[in-house]
């Protein structure tokens, strides 16, 4: 087996025999790996490899479906994440999903604040401002809505509303912010303004994404991780992974060979 | 090629033509044939009742029989109006509303969120039966229940019941039907959020399925303010306005009835019909915009 710890110093999240199992049906099998603390990590793969499964067990998404059982450790800092409440773990670690989905019912103001407010976290109303205000410019998006903030978040175009979504998951401060695929129902030109936010973000957050798009984890990733059938295939630096996979199976979903 | 020639040679266009145009005429006829009754019967209401509508009509009482004698001998209007029965109505339709909407809106949301599961299934088919149920069979039910043991007596009260259990079914259903159609991935975003279940529901999840759950709610109304049948057994009527619950109290359609029994009354009918309908179609409307403007 190779080392898939892939040697990072003071992980942020150390991941231990982690498995998901849809039914009896394994999703992503044993998997192991540490994550390094403000780095963009992809997460590769054919469809199907359980990518957005493996993902989405690291905020314990699954637990909202009754079929799905999750085995294995998640150390966030330390903690295991099956030991600390849901509710806690998911305001450290933001999600953004494949396709936009801002609260249709809610002003891009309060989209931005909503983990404060659906929370029933008292804030004073500067602070808000400062929050949205924070958020928004992280994403660049700032200079775009400042005009518009009462406006419904659903008027915004495709790369505006995952921006937004973006901001969202922001606005919590979380340390880790785990992407499904971010850009994939994006234009190139809203992907290209995506990917330039995540290697900005990543001086202040750790990146865990799923994509579907090989240059894009070449683009913006400092490593990656291939998965194939569930199991963890290779990991390590993207560079060194790009130029010189070491497992057969790695080198042809690289080359195109499948996937 | 000589016989594909003379078949294309053949001009059939015109007869498409004529059966196309039979085709339109029939789907025409037919439906007018299916709105027909609806504009016969609002512009009879219309054009009988609307002498009688008036202030008087909307804020006094019903007549008696003998206001109602000198007037028609007199070839005058009859006084009086059906206030009685308009409060009466509003009274109980509100109380059935505050039973039926918390019950029914919490038992749609418990079958949403229990899909495939026994009880649920089982829930959900015994309130389409209820949906089933004769409207006099409830309002035989809300008499035991109600009338003989609980206000003993005709009353308000039991009317709102036998009413409510008649919106539960609707509400249970668009309920359940408006959660289905929200996108899962905004539940997941609120929950990502680290948001509690239970605030996810209340704040997100209702609020963006609302005009579905209101439209659900007004076509309930809509519903029960026509009903008769199970009133006689339970309001049974007052000729005075009435705000206690546990009194017999009127209601539109139980005035509707009382004024088709009392020969010197019948004028009132169409007028009283009259305003039913109109607060019937007023509440179908709306759900109807609502439903037009969700989309």
């Amino acid at each position: 087996m190779t080392n898939t710890i892939a040697d990072i110093k003071n992980p942020i999240l150390s991941i231990r025999d982690l498995s998901v199992a849809y039914d009896k049906n394994y999703a992503v099998k044993n998997v192991t790996l540490d994550i390094k603390k403000h780095a963009v990590t992809a997460i590769m793969g054919p469809s199907g490899c359980g990518k957005s499964t493996m993902l989405r067990a690291l905020n314990r998404m699954h637990e909202l479906y009754e079929n799905i059982t999750t085995e294995g450790q998640v150390l966030l800092n330390d903690v295991n994440i099956f030991d600390m409440p849901a509710i806690k773990l998911r305001r450290q670690m933001g999600m953004v999903f494949q396709r936009p989905n801002p609260f249709p019912t809610m002003s891009i103001y309060d989209n931005v604040i909503a983990g404060y407010n659906l929370n029933g976290i008292r804030v004073k109303k500067s602070q808000k401002d400062e929050i949205v205000e924070r958020s928004l410019q992280d994403v660049a998006l700032w200079g775009e809505v400042k005009d518009s903030l009462l406006k419904k978040g659903s008027f915004l175009s495709g790369g505006q509303q995952q921006r937004l979504c973006i901001a969202r998951a922001l606005a919590f401060n979380p340390e880790v912010i785990l992407l499904d695929e971010p850009t994939s129902a994006l234009d190139p030109v809203a992907t290209a303004k995506i990917e330039d936010l995540l290697v900005k973000l990543k001086e202040n957050y750790t990146i865990v994404m799923v994509t579907h798009n090989m240059g894009q984890a070449a683009r913006i990733s400092d490593y990656s991780l291939f998965l194939y059938m569930g199991e963890l295939v290779e990991y390590g630096k993207t560079k060194n992974m790009f130029t010189n996979p070491k497992d057969p199976r790695t080198e042809q979903y690289l080359t195109g060979k499948f996937g | 090629m000589e016989s594909i020639n003379t078949f294309l040679d053949q001009d059939h266009s015109a007869r498409r033509i004529l059966k196309d145009k039979l085709v339109l005429a029939g789907i025409i006829a037919l439906s007018l044939v299916t709105i027909s009754p609806i504009i016969l019967i609002i512009s009879k209401l219309v054009v009988k009742g609307y002498r009688q509508i008036s202030l008087d009509f909307l804020i006094k009482n019903t007549p008696d029989s003998y206001e109602a004698i000198t007037a028609v001998a007199n070839g005058e209007i009859i006084p009086g109006g059906i206030a009685n029965g308009i409060v009466g109505t509003l009274l109980m339709v509100s109380v059935a509303s505050a039973l039926a909407i918390p019950i029914g809106v919490l038992t749609g949301i418990y079958l949403y969120e229990n899909q495939g599961k026994f009880m649920a299934n089982l829930t959900r088919s015994v309130s389409d039966i209820l949906q089933g149920v004769p409207s006099i069979v409830l309002g035989l039910i809300s008499y035991l229940w109600i009338v003989k043991h609980v206000t003993m007596g005709y009353s308000a009260l039991a009317g709102s019941v036998s009413m409510s259990i008649m919106m539960l079914p609707m509400i249970v259903r668009s309920t359940e039907e408006t959660l289905k159609m929200i996108p899962q991935t905004l539940k997941e975003a609120a929950l990502a959020l680290g948001v509690p279940y239970h605030k996810v529901l209340l704040r997100v999840m209702i609020p963006t399925g609302f005009s579905g759950l209101l439209t659900g709610i007004l076509l309930g109304i809509s519903r029960i303010l026509g009903e008769t049948a199970p009133l006689l057994l339970t309001a049974l009527g007052s000729s005075i306005i009435n705000l206690d619950m546990t009194k017999p109290t009127s209601a539109i359609p139980l005035l509707i009835w009382e004024f088709y029994n009392d020969p010197n009354m019948i004028d009132l009918i169409w007028s009283s019909s009259l305003l039913l309908m109109t607060m019937i179609l007023i509440l179908n409307i709306v759900s109807k915009q609502i439903i037009a403007n969700r989309r």
